[in-house]
């Protein structure tokens, strides 16, 4: 990839979305099980479920502070690096994230201040309350944001209007009920429980293995298995919801995922491993598991997934109605007004404007798609099949982790139902080793979303390379070498406090034998 | 959806004009105190209990008051979508020195405290300082050469061209003095929030630095104002001016002239109270921190924000992003919005969700209510940072 405009602004954009969403997931999950440990405190009275709330609650603010400060960054970022972008989608794109920062940022901002500092200043009920306003937020902004993002795969309810030269609002129910939003937001949001829950099992898992704090430990470990178990197994679901998704409205990322490379007839096989090879358009030593695929896809056994050879064509088909409706467009602006323009040029707008995206793809071979020759067009057309290997090994790692956290997940709700949490060292081992590998499903989750939706940024509207702001390559060369600096000290330090306080363990609590204590003086104190 | 015909375009984009300064508004009175206080923090404390006393008096609020700078990102992004894609493109490398200085902020509260080494609590000490006073001094610039007129133009399909050369072009004379008004106006308010939150040295030194920045902050509005009469051309919309046209810059011809930011004024005189409310604000800062009254400075630091960001916006109405190179492409009121759909939409979200935010912002603030203790701090109870 050579080093221009387009290339160092995917880049940045990529490594600044890649590093906040290391701190995105445990945040929302954390959040939730903070909120389960305080409701338990407040109903049972036991104070080591207190001591566990703030023991959490204070990797929780190492982690959270810097997902709030690298968040600013993604909210700055659209405006800086792709202008065209927030020109063409803002009146869209906008809403969802001005909605993110009135309904979720500041439930969220404003209630952790007194989750840490009001302890002392809250009743229990009302130090409760502000907990759950943490995880209630947080959670509130993933909503919104996969709204938008889901705008970004599917982008419904929207036209564009030749006045304004952008795409604007038509049904705004219909981007907020986005079916694709709907299964991205529960698929994130469980993905994100599940890191919370690994990452509690695994720090728990080694203290226990250390025999430290065994009672906080335990504990711990059976409010993380069981909130893992139910949280990996909805993110399996949702997952494969998305693909199901796919099949309607983001055929190309699926056939990629898959590579794909002929339609097969129906139910097609899935393809469970092999080395898919981009330029010889073929899968060698693929191992394919027959009727898998087009059950996942299509949930028949008669419906056709069509391959990346049959869409290249479809998408030919579409940058040539493209053309059509880019030659219309310009009639109309030549016209200033719509009701001006020959009814037959209306109408051509109307019935082509849908592709009009598609004739974008030609900008990067002819300043004018109307002047496209038929080479053009085909190599446009080949421009729509995003990066195969990749998307397929991206997916199968994120899959596979997926089914081993199950596994991890029932295996420790399994031991906690049965008390023998402390039994098995080897076990407890894989738990901790366990801990760095939600973050890695996650990331190649965003690589298998945002990457397999390449060469648009949004999907069948706006290419990405037009999307881009017009600055120098040095400029953002500049401030991607000054994220990549800034965003690698701090994550030595972020992760060096947070080894630390782990090693340094819970605040004694003011009443360690609580246990012994009889409920009811408990509940007077 | 007819439902949205019910208000016009026209009034739409006012409302969403008022908003957007209330947005701009909010943030400056929110996270205005905080970013002070950052800036004042090597100044008013000199050793570690007294640092923290300044870190705890905006700790527990800070996360809260920054959601007013994302927040303003993303309406300008839903309501003024070219306003948000050229003046975050065109101002690329401030856009990027602000971010550094506000990604070192949260990391300087939450980190500091968690280590007892002199060197590194200093360090954070110095990145919350850089948090605070580039923000400030940044923001104030680019509003001066927004005011001034930025080298952008549009092409017919709307991308933006931005001409500009370097960052040091934003560092003119004008631009400067806009930076260092924003610097004093918030240093007034985050010292009049610390005297508020503090006793002993801390207060005193507040106290004084609040004052000086008071008096700064009259004496630079004042000269700002003669430097746009005398100095600073405005912009005229020349055309017929379509208040409920399609959003695109480029349908008008606009001039440019002399004295023309002055013209509302004369039009509307009630306009003048904006300006009034930026003086009186921050002489009554200085008064009431004089005579030591604390909410009272507060509230006059506030007006005295709200005056002065006000009468900004109210000089360049219709006007929100002139163009130096290319007059007709400049952003205006008429031309820069969301479409009618989009505009009503966001505006039932925020009448539903601001009075909410309020209410909460108010309940926390309630319940924080009162002085940082510095015993407390010095025998480690009570404090999270």
């Amino acid at each position: 990839m050579e080093l221009d405009i387009v290339a160092l602004s995917r880049l940045q954009f990529a490594l600044t979305a890649l590093y906040h969403f290391l701190f995105v997931p445990l945040t929302l999950g954390l959040s939730v099980l903070l909120a389960i440990m305080e409701t338990v405190y407040v109903m049972t009275g036991r104070p080591i479920w207190r001591q566990m709330t703030k023991f959490w609650g204070k990797l929780f603010g190492i982690n959270f502070v810097l997902g709030v400060a690298t968040g600013i960054v993604m909210e700055f970022q659209f405006g800086m690096n792709w202008s065209y972008y927030s020109h063409y989608v803002g009146d869209i794109f906008g809403a969802p994230l001005a909605i993110e920062g009135l309904m979720a940022f500041f439930l969220e901002a404003t209630f952790v201040g007194l989750f840490f500092f009001g302890w002392d200043k809250l009743s229990k009920v009302g130090h409760l309350i502000s907990t759950w306003a943490v995880a209630l937020g947080s959670n509130f902004s993933a909503l919104w944001i996969l709204i938008a993002n889901g705008w970004m795969q599917n982008p419904v309810g929207s036209a564009f209007n030749p006045e304004t030269m952008r795409m604007e609002v038509a049904d705004f129910y219909a981007v907020l009920f986005n079916p694709v939003a709907q299964a991205k937001f529960v698929h994130t949001v469980s993905a994100g429980y599940v890191t919370a829950a690994i990452f509690v099992l695994g720090v728990s898992a080694w203290y226990m293995l250390k025999n430290r704090y065994p009672e906080l430990a335990k504990r711990s470990m059976t409010v993380a298995a069981s909130f893992g178990l139910a949280a990996s197994l909805s993110v399996v679901v949702l997952g494969d919801e998305s693909g199901y998704l796919s099949t309607e409205h983001q055929k190309m990322k699926l056939a990629a995922i898959e590579a794909m490379w002929e339609t097969e007839p129906a139910p097609a096989a899935f393809t469970l491993f092999g080395f898919p090879d981009q330029a010889a358009r073929e899968t060698h030593y693929a191992v394919k598991i027959p009727w898998v695929m087009g059950l996942i896809g299509t949930r028949t056994l008669t419906q056709e997934i069509p391959g990346i050879d049959e869409l290249v064509v479809r998408a030919e088909e579409r940058i040539r109605r493209g053309i059509t409706a880019f030659d219309a467009l310009q009639q109309i602006r030549a016209a200033g007004v719509v009701s001006k323009v020959a009814p037959e040029v209306r109408s051509a707008f109307e019935d082509n404007g849908h592709d009009l995206g598609y004739a974008l793809l030609l900008k990067r071979f002819v300043d004018d798609p109307r002047q496209a020759s038929a080479e053009d067009i085909r190599k446009a057309a080949w421009d729509t099949v995003p990066h195969v290997p990749t998307l397929f090994w991206s997916f199968r790692v994120m899959v596979g982790l997926g089914f081993f956290f199950i596994a991890l997940t029932s295996v420790f709700f399994y031991l906690s139902a049965r008390r023998r949490l402390d039994r098995y060292p080897g076990l407890l081992r894989l738990a901790v080793f366990a801990i760095p590998l939600p973050w890695i499903a996650a990331e190649f989750g965003w690589i298998v979303a945002e990457f397999g939706r390449q060469p648009w940024i949004i999907e069948g509207v706006l290419p990405t390379a037009a999307a881009v702001s017009n600055l120098g390559a040095t400029t953002v060369l500049f401030t991607l070498l000054g994220f990549a600096l800034i965003y690698t000290i701090l994550i030595v330090i972020e992760m060096a406090l947070m080894v630390r306080a782990i090693r340094k363990g819970p605040e004694p609590d003011e009443e360690p034998e609580a246990e012994l204590v009889p409920r009811s003086l408990v509940a007077a104190e | 959806m007819i439902l949205h015909e019910l208000i016009s375009y026209e009034t739409l984009r006012v409302i969403w004009w008022v908003l957007l300064g209330v947005l701009l508004i909010g943030f400056a009175v929110m996270d205005g105190g905080d970013i002070g206080s950052a800036t004042l923090l090597p100044f008013v404390a000199k050793d570690d209990v007294e640092r923290r006393v300044v870190i705890n008096a905006v700790g527990p609020v800070w996360e809260g008051n920054q959601v007013w700078l994302i927040l303003g990102g993303g309406a300008i992004f839903a309501a003024w979508p070219p306003l948000y894609a050229v003046s975050f493109s065109g101002f690329y490398l401030a856009m990027f020195a602000i971010l550094f200085a506000l990604i070192l902020r949260p990391v300087g509260f939450k980190y500091r405290s968690t280590r007892e080494s002199a060197s590194w609590r200093n360090g954070w000490d110095w990145a919350l300082f850089v948090g605070g006073v580039v923000p400030a001094l940044v923001m104030g610039v680019a509003v001066g050469n927004v005011l001034q007129g930025v080298p952008f133009r549009l092409d017919s399909d709307l991308r933006v061209f931005y001409e500009g050369t370097t960052l040091f072009e934003l560092l003119n004379p004008f631009g400067l003095l806009c930076g260092l008004l924003s610097v004093a106006m918030l240093v007034m308010h985050g010292a009049a929030w610390l005297v508020l939150k503090s006793e002993g040295p801390v207060a005193v030194r507040s106290r004084t630095y609040g004052t000086i920045a008071a008096f700064l902050t009259v004496v630079l509005f004042a000269l700002g104002g003669l430097w746009l009469w005398l100095g600073i051309d405005g912009y005229r919309i020349t055309s017929e001016v379509v208040t409920g046209g399609p959003s695109n810059p480029l349908a008008k011809t606009v001039e440019v002239a002399p004295g023309v930011w002055f013209e509302n004024y004369a039009r509307h005189p009630w306009m003048m109270i904006a300006p009034i409310l930026g003086f009186a604000g921050a002489l009554g800062c200085l008064a009431f921190l004089r005579a030591r009254s604390e909410v009272p400075a507060v509230l006059a630091s506030t007006v005295s924000i709200l005056g002065i960001i006000s009468t900004v916006g109210l000089s360049m109405f219709p006007f929100i992003l002139p163009s130096t190179i290319d007059p007709k492409s400049s952003l205006t009121v008429w031309d820069a919005s969301s479409s009618h759909l989009t505009l009503f939409i966001m505006l039932v979200v925020t009448g539903i969700f601001i009075p909410l935010v309020a209410s909460y912002t108010t309940w926390v603030y309630r319940v924080l209510w009162g002085k940082v203790d510095a015993e407390a701090i010095r025998d480690g109870s009570g404090h999270a940072y």
